[in-house]
């Protein structure tokens, strides 16, 4: 039987992509996780926790840059209705 | 008002394109096209850029660009095409063409268009040279240039 504690947020889970460099530090184009962070940061703190490449692609943030279901976010942005959350270093188009 | 946001391996025609927005109509008094091209280093040593993107949110972003220009400004079509994929020196990269009534409108919305792109559409630069590839930093200038139109 499946219980759920009643304090636990439900969320499905989080689709994760990373692209350039921080795609080439961490080894993956993307990949789904289960998460409780409430936000961008304490997500990436969890990331950072797991081993060397997750460290070192989250090394310097102010070199990453973040959306949340497409749309940029701040580094403290809410992952809140968050179901993809992709990470990448600032843009250079054009 | 027509918007266009292209995104494709392929190489393009500018003139076609260019054609393609204005044809059958009557509206229209002026055309701008900018035309982004891969230059090669002063040295010769670049091989190619890859441009990788995020395809999901790039119509995304490229539309909500368009929109705000739209906004601002007078427009009667735009077009904004961006390749990805492995392009070498001296080819056409991307291209963005606005054409309103008058020729200002035209001339502002193609370069604010530009300015974000370049800093907020998500697309990447890897440069590979004769001695190695590396990606290609983003330049204050062009985060800098989207403060004129704030």
């Amino acid at each position: 039987m499946l219980t759920v504690a009643p304090d636990t947020p439900a969320r499905g889970p989080i689709r994760l992509l990373y692209f350039a460099w921080i795609r080439e530090r961490i080894g993956v184009p993307s990949e789904t996780v289960e998460t409780r962070a409430r936000d961008v940061a304490a997500l990436i703190r969890e990331l950072a926790g797991r081993d060397d490449r997750y460290a070192l692609a989250f090394s310097d943030l102010a070199a990453v840059r973040v959306a949340v279901n497409q749309r940029l976010v701040e580094l403290d942005g809410s992952l809140e209705d968050a179901e993809e959350v992709a990470f990448f270093p600032p843009m250079t188009g054009g | 008002m027509t918007m266009t946001v292209r995104l494709q391996i392929a190489d393009f025609d500018p003139s076609t394109e260019t054609d393609a927005l204005i044809r059958g109509r009557d509206d229209i008094g002026a055309v701008v096209t900018f035309t982004g091209i891969v230059r090669n280093r002063d040295d010769g040593s670049l091989l190619a850029l890859e441009l990788e993107h995020y395809p999901e949110m790039t119509e995304r972003a490229l539309a909500a660009i368009e929109s705000e220009a739209r906004a601002r400004w007078n427009l009667r079509a735009s077009l904004v095409l961006h390749r990805y994929g492995r392009i070498r020196p001296g080819e056409r990269i991307m291209m963005v063409a606005t054409a309103s009534g008058h020729r200002k409108d035209a001339f502002e919305a193609a370069e604010f268009l530009m300015d974000y792109l370049k800093s907020r559409a998500p697309f990447w630069k890897k440069e590979h040279t004769t001695s190695g590839s590396q990606w290609v930093e983003a330049r204050d200038a062009d985060e800098d240039a989207l403060g004129r139109w704030t």
